[in-house]
């Protein structure tokens, strides 16, 4: 009953990791109007500076905002440079672009840090985990809501937050009305890096670092977004976790870690035929 | 009948496209006749390679099929690659059967495999297929590897077989015999997708891509549709692998995972989206180029890949095919004028 127990809460652990990623997509989606499928491999880089830093006699927390200043200057450049010239390019180029994004920062990853798994350090004391719940699975849910809290009352209540979605979601009107469109969208690429360095950084110690760490998440992130219903955004959270919870379930007790992607395969096939809406989400219409 | 009144309604079309054509024609013939001779005159390492790319070829312009021409983004292609190698191998080492019969009953399977993941997933557009197919193409490697299939997979080891005998006595070597049939299944993949896309059925795959909505309303069955071209591109690639199994004589888990669909992916942009002779192009660069850069560094290749996607879609969007149309349209006026005069 512990070990199940135990089980149950780790799963809730990377059901927040799920969550959280699931819910960036969406929140960087209402600020850019995609959806970085390169997210995970930028996040993955990032998470790379960090150790580097770590490694070179750095302590946690000089090495944490040094990261997050590096992972924002990523995010803007890679908009200014990358996307931009192609602002007004059909979905399926854009979509390209965002696989040679994914394939370069995992090949360059694995180019300059090696392929070894590595192990990450946590920042919170040992002393404050449970039986049942690491320090670090603790912290790491309340690091994660704390970082979703923010976003989204960022995007609720300031006016900042107000122009970033205007500027996503009508560039022509917002720039009629002042809004600095092009300013912002690459704005929303930085506070998109630093979100993604941040979970990084918090998954590392959990599911170690190489440079094909995010796919798991990724695609566990993916079956938890439509599991909670892609047009709901607060659906994302309780997606995630119930993802989460039987992930680690059918890991420990039904197939074992060898097939953890095609859980996730499964789990996505499954949504799509039984739910295609979410539990929480509501049919697509299109308009004509 | 239809076809008649069809052509005859669109006459202007046929005054105008007739010199086209047996250009079109002529070109084919003599691409076909090179591609036979290329056996006789080349080593049997080239020969080898050049079997190579007809089977990227083959896998490539299903892709296209369902990229290109249904807009449809799949990242899984490699495992349906992979899927029809290990069929292939299989039905060989374990139900003994000759090494052609397994091209038709692979596609067979390959298609309703494809129609049936495709079902689920036409749900989802864009990004969101990317993803899903992307969950096919790092699952399959697992699978493959999974000790309850051990028995016919051969798990982290692969499967070998034999090398695919010459029939009779013909005077042929082994790499000569393996070209030729590869080129033969070629031809008729080729004559499969042109057949496929230039009446009904492929104005109806172009209208979902251009405006899924739109079609519905003309009366298109959407859902069918996709699900249809998902399974006939999944049919091509799963021939592709077949091929290729016999090719290498070799099956193993990792050759299909993520690497091959980045790989069938940039393949098919860099030959140009949406074209037939796109495939071919876009095979010998496949083909050839991940090789030189490959001895660089391991990482290379990929990173390459990467800038090669980013780059195309700045500077060639239409990619090799797209460029080669603008070159000859001039000279086609000059000679159009004169034809008319």
């Amino acid at each position: 009953m512990e070990a199940f127990l135990h089980q149950v809460l780790s799963g809730v652990a990377s059901g927040i990791i799920y969550a959280s990623l699931a819910l960036a997509l969406v929140m960087i989606y209402q600020s850019t109007s995609h959806v970085n499928f390169a997210q995970g491999e930028m996040a993955m880089f990032s998470t790379y500076v960090a150790w580097a830093l770590i490694g070179a006699g750095w302590s946690y927390w000089a090495a944490f905002p040094v990261t997050l200043l590096f992972s924002f200057a990523l995010g803007f450049l890679i908009e200014r440079i990358v996307l931009r010239p192609l602002s007004h390019a059909p979905v399926i180029s854009i979509v390209l672009i965002f696989i040679g994004l994914f394939v370069i920062f995992n090949s360059v990853a694995g180019w300059l840090f090696g392929y070894e798994m590595q192990t990450f350090p946590s920042p919170f004391p040992d002393r404050w985990g449970s039986q049942y719940a690491s320090a670090h699975e603790l912290g790491l849910a309340v690091v994660t809501v704390a970082i979703l809290a923010a976003v989204f009352a960022f995007f609720r209540f300031t006016s900042l937050g107000l122009a970033m979605r205007g500027a996503a979601q009508n560039p022509d009107s917002s720039r009629l009305v002042g809004v600095p469109v092009d300013r912002l969208i690459a704005l929303g690429w930085g506070l998109a890096g630093v979100i993604g360095a941040v979970g990084g950084m918090m998954a590392a110690p959990i599911v170690f670092l190489d440079p094909n760490m995010m796919a798991g998440i990724l695609l566990y992130g993916f079956a938890a977004a439509l599991l909670g219903g892609i047009s709901n955004p607060a659906g994302a959270v309780p997606g995630g976790i119930i993802v989460g919870i039987l992930e680690n379930l059918a890991g420990a007790y039904i197939v074992g870690t060898e097939l953890k992607l095609t859980l996730a395969l499964v789990m996505i096939v499954a949504i799509l035929l039984l739910k295609p809406a979410g539990l929480f989400g509501r049919a697509l219409t299109t308009r004509v | 009948m239809t076809m008649t009144s069809e052509t005859e309604a669109l006459g202007l079309r046929k005054g105008v496209f007739a010199g086209q054509h047996t250009w079109q024609v002529i070109s084919v013939l003599i691409v076909v006749a090179i591609a036979a001779v290329l056996p006789f005159v080349l080593s049997n390492y080239r020969t080898l390679q050049a079997t190579l790319v007809l089977i990227y070829a083959i896998t490539l312009l299903g892709l296209n099929i369902l990229t290109g021409y249904n807009g449809q983004i799949s990242l899984g292609h490699g495992a349906f690659y992979g899927v029809g190698a290990y069929i292939a191998v299989i039905l060989i080492n374990h139900a003994g059967l000759p090494y052609w019969s397994t091209i038709p009953i692979v596609a067979l399977i390959c298609l309703v495999g494809g129609f049936l993941f495709g079902l689920p997933a036409l749900r989802l557009e864009g990004l969101y297929l990317a993803l899903a197919t992307f969950a096919l193409a790092v699952a399959l490697p697992q699978i493959l590897k999974h000790p309850a299939l051990t028995k016919w997979t051969g798990g982290f080891q692969g499967i070998t077989i034999n090398p695919v005998p010459v029939p009779g006595k013909l005077p042929l070597n082994p790499d000569q015999w393996l070209y030729l049939f590869c080129l033969a299944v070629t031809l008729i993949m080729f004559a499969i997708a042109w057949n496929l896309l230039r009446g009904r059925t492929g104005r109806a795959i172009v209208a979902i891509r251009e405006h899924t909505t739109a079609a519905v309303g003309m009366g298109i069955n959407a859902a069918f549709y996709k699900s249809m071209t998902f399974g006939v591109s999944a049919m091509f690639a799963g021939v592709g692998g077949a091929l290729g199994a016999l090719t290498a004589q070799f099956v193993s888990p990792d050759s299909f995972g993520f690497f091959l669909s980045i790989t069938l992916l940039v393949g098919i942009v860099v030959g140009g989206i949406a074209t037939i002779s796109g495939a071919l192009f876009g095979a010998v660069f496949i083909q050839f180029v991940p090789n030189i850069a490959d001895q660089i560094s391991k990482a290379a290749p990929w990173a390459l890949y990467g800038v090669i996607l980013i780059g195309f879609m700045y500077l060639m969007p239409q990619g090799i095919v797209g460029l080669l149309r603008t070159i000859p349209d001039h000279y086609r006026n000059v000679f159009a004028v004169l034809r008319h005069r």
